[in-house]
């Protein structure tokens, strides 16, 4: 084993217990100066517990941290960053409605007689984000950026003076590739410059782009630390998943095959529909058994689009037809009606009630659907949250905690029970594998598949184009807010869909 | 059995209504050793009388407001019309009634404008007319419900007194008086009000899937919306309903008083509502609510009210005796302030 500098950071057999559930088990964990290290693992492995414990959101049952050999104990997160752990979370905690300067600094404000000193809050702002290579105009309100810069502004926030760990928790969710490509450049940058930065991601490329070190958890427990250049990809998985697997990224036989011949008449169709700001006017057509892609950048209106469908924005233009009769959707509440159900993208702010129970949260829709007065009884709502608790693999420690502690893989696992027990027609899965382990994304495209072979319509929306490839009969192309191709047969491969994007 | 007995307490301490039946039970601990004859209830004419019985009755009108309220703070909504809803129910009914003494050779005789049935029944629905029409401006107009509320705090007390052209109209009618001050085989009548309404809200919210919708809405609007649940109507329903409870206690205020004064009735109501609230375990960003909480929540305001009363406390310092007591209920019902004063690290971190 070579010589290796001192850690910066060290872990050393940390237990965290929540109630019925070990989160982590004497874990070890240990960061260096000048490396980006990724820790990876399933939902429910204890990452986010980990990024926790260190950051002093939850109080370690057993073991210490050291930074730079001194013992600390944050008690919470601003101590953390005080003693030099900094931290931009899974989504972006910064008010959109103030100046970007004024999230960079707000609660630290440089002030004179106190009073706030605007300029150099300005000029403070605008050289922090200098160091990242941002030229923006630090005066504007936060909301006129794309997320990717939103999501630099957090990293300028969370980069101190004192910054000697940098925790990144799945920071690339919301990019796109060029977008990622600058964030990176800014990460490989800081990691120059001496900084230990954790990366989260559930983008093995992206893990294997940027990280020196990995290691690995794998239900609560400490599975190895490795370098990435001696862990292949392959390895990876297999450590996360604790069992060999078979990783088939090319297109299921069946898809292909199911693909030609499909002559049964459209179930769901949009005609001519589309509204002022999200969608030009765009035909589509779904029919039962069929999967049906929507490919397209970051912006180019998948979210949008899927919104238009299921009524919960409503069209200015164009129409919808269920079974070659016209209708109208002008709320969600209606299309839920008609058998169409919707996963949303966003499911903190979309889709779970994180106070509701997880037997509550699955129940919701199909109890909203039969009205206030024809109540399922208790029974029946046991009965349904143990079903697809245990359908879906939820990782909870019963049908009564609250949705809202779940890893969110598994929240996103609860939103896809609450739908399913509506036993739609026609279901709309928007970004249904972001943010989730490679484990649970096969499981649930596997499960998609299922389902359609079962003769649901299925509208499929991904931001990872082999896994749209992988379980897709036809891929719409969307691009800058309008619909430019529709791809069949063997014209779907991700070769083509990059090209179909890229030709416009 | 320690760890029994250990577990058995967390239970306890953990179940939303301890902390408030624990600031209640402490309440009349503390009667039971410095007010003398709290406890004793005697039977007077075939009806029961004591200090605890003045309490429950007292307390009636604040524990029906509170239990409409609850269901409001439940969606995230505030309505801070409840007073003047009060004023307006029993204005309505002391005109409907009529405010003149009738003699007849010399002995009065009761006379009502329009039957007591009639006056009772119109006054409660005019205050659910008011309360549709908050429920209207929060849920179709999109106002925010302290705003759309406040403009009914204000204009309700303007149409009170409209009602009783700026008097205070004194009641006469003496079967309108066993509204806030019969009683029903031995106990006050205004507490079968309460029991009933109480009753059917619980059925209403735990037996259908209003409260469960209700919780929904108050914690994340727009993922409701996408499962379907119809906020509008909801809003509607629950703001309707907290005016229809308001309505209800103002009969009993009226009848209490034996008149109405427009001005004056269920002034600042609106604020021990929400106190009641509170106490009793629901949060007011919204989401689960416990309306027995938020009863015992106005029982406790009540005897806290009475305590003060009845031990001689100088009238210049109750309220700051008031505020000290609900300030340290309050305290002892979040986790974190238990967590600090008992040495255990809060883990469940928000």
């Amino acid at each position: 084993m070579e010589a290796e500098a001192l850690p910066i950071l060290e872990m050393k057999g940390i237990s965290i217990t929540f109630p019925g559930v070990k989160a982590l088990s004497k874990v070890d964990f240990r960061m260096f100066p000048g490396e980006v290290h990724a820790v990876m693992g399933q939902n429910g492995a204890g990452k986010s517990t980990l990024i926790k414990a260190l950051t002093g959101v939850y109080a370690p049952d057993e073991g210490n941290v050291r930074l730079s050999g001194r013992l600390i104990t944050p008690a919470s997160p601003l101590e953390a960053q005080r003693l030099g752990i900094s931290t931009v979370y899974q989504e972006v905690n910064l008010c959109p409605n103030l100046t970007v300067a004024e999230n960079i600094y707000i609660g630290r404000q440089p002030m004179r007689f106190g009073r706030i000193l605007w300029k150099q809050l300005n000029a403070d702002a605008k050289a922090a984000l200098g160091r990242l290579n941002i030229d923006i105009d630090v005066t504007q309100p936060l909301a006129v950026y794309s997320v990717a810069i939103q999501q630099m502004v957090a990293i300028a926030r969370a980069l101190d003076v004192s910054a000697k760990v940098l925790i990144l928790d799945e920071p690339t969710s919301s990019l796109d590739e060029s977008e990622v490509e600058l964030l990176f450049q800014v990460i490989r940058q800081l990691r120059d410059s001496g900084l230990a930065i954790l990366f989260v991601t559930h983008f093995l490329d992206q893990v294997y782009q940027l990280s020196d070190r990995i290691t690995v958890l794998r239900n609560g427990e400490l599975v190895g630390e490795y370098k990435t250049a001696d862990l292949p990809k392959l390895k990876l998985i297999e450590k996360m998943i604790g069992k060999e697997v078979d990783l088939n990224t090319g297109r299921k036989a069946e898809v292909a095959a199911s693909a030609t011949g499909l002559e049964a008449p459209p179930y769901f169709e949009a005609v001519g529909l589309a509204r002022k700001g999200a969608m030009l006017p765009f035909d589509l057509k779904v029919r039962k058994g069929e999967i049906l892609g929507l490919a397209g950048l970051l912006g180019s209106g998948r979210t949008e689009t899927a919104r238009l469908l299921f009524g919960a924005d409503r069209s200015d233009q164009g129409g919808l037809k269920l079974q070659n009769r016209r209708i109208s959707l002008n709320s969600p509440r209606q299309a839920i009606r008609r058998g169409i159900g919707f996963c949303p993208e966003d499911r903190k702010s979309d889709g779970i009630i994180g106070e509701l129970t997880v037997r509550e949260n699955i129940i919701l829709a199909m109890q909203a659907n039969r009205g206030v007065f024809r109540r399922l009884s208790g029974r029946r709502q046991e009965e349904l949250a143990d079903r697809y608790i245990k359908m879906l693999d939820i990782k909870t420690s019963g049908p009564e905690q609250p949705a809202g502690k779940l890893s969110g893989g598994n929240q996103q696992k609860v939103i896809l029970a609450r739908w399913l027990a509506t036993d739609p027609q026609f279901l709309i899965l928007d970004e249904p594998t972001r943010g989730i382990d490679v484990g649970a994304k096969s499981e649930i495209m596997d499960l998609v598949l299922r389902l359609s072979k079962e003769g649901m319509a299925i509208l499929f929306i991904s931001s990872e184009l082999e896994e749209v490839v992988r379980c897709c009969n036809r891929v719409a192309v969307l691009r800058d807010r309008a619909k430019i191709a529709e791809l069949e047969g063997a014209g779907v491969d991700e070769h083509n869909i990059l090209q179909t994007i890229a030709r416009g | 059995m320690a760890r029994f007995l250990s577990t058995f307490f967390r239970k306890l301490t953990g179940t939303k209504l301890f902390w408030p039946l624990l600031a209640l039970a402490l309440l009349l601990l503390f009667n039971l050793v410095f007010t003398k004859g709290f406890f004793h209830i005697q039977i007077k004419d075939g009806h029961l009388y004591g200090s605890l019985i003045d309490v429950l009755n007292r307390a009636a009108p604040l524990m029906l407001i509170s239990i409409g309220l609850t269901l409001v703070i439940a969606t995230s909504g505030i309505d801070i019309s409840v007073g003047a809803v009060v004023a307006i129910s029993g204005a309505l009914v002391a005109m409907l009634i009529g405010g003149n003494l009738v003699l007849k050779d010399g002995v009065q005789t009761y006379v009502t404008l329009v039957p007591m049935s009639v006056a009772i029944v119109a006054a409660v629905l005019v205050s659910g007319v008011f309360g549709l029409w908050n429920g209207f401006l929060v849920s179709r107009v999109g106002m925010q419900p302290i705003v759309a509320t406040l403009i009914l705090i204000t204009a309700g007390r303007g149409v009170a007194q409209l009602i009783t052209s700026g008097q205070i109209i004194t009641i006469y009618y003496k079967p309108y008086f066993f509204v806030g001050n019969g009683f029903l085989l031995g106990i006050p009548f205004s507490l079968y009000m309460v029991l009933a309404v109480l009753l059917f809200t619980l059925l209403l919210t735990r037996r259908t899937a209003l409260g469960l919708f209700i919780e929904s809405i108050g914690i994340n609007p727009r993922a409701s919306r996408m499962t379907g649940i119809n906020a509008k109507n909801l809003l509607l329903l629950v703001y309707t309903f907290s005016a229809i409870c308001a309505g209800i206690a103002g009969l009993i205020v009226c009848s209490n008083v034996k008149s109405a004064d427009g001005n004056n009735a269920g002034l600042y109501f609106e604020l021990d509502a929400i106190l009641a609230v509170v106490l009793g375990g629901t949060s007011m960003t919204g989401g689960k609510f416990y309306l027995l909480g938020s009863v015992v929540g106005a029982l406790i305001i009540q005897a806290l009210t009475t305590t003060i009363y009845s031990i001689g406390v100088p009238p210049e310092i109750t309220l700051v005796v008031k505020a000290v007591v609900v300030f340290l209920v309050m305290m002892f019902q979040s986790s974190t302030f238990r967590g600090i004063v008992f040495g255990r690290s809060g883990k469940q971190v928000a």
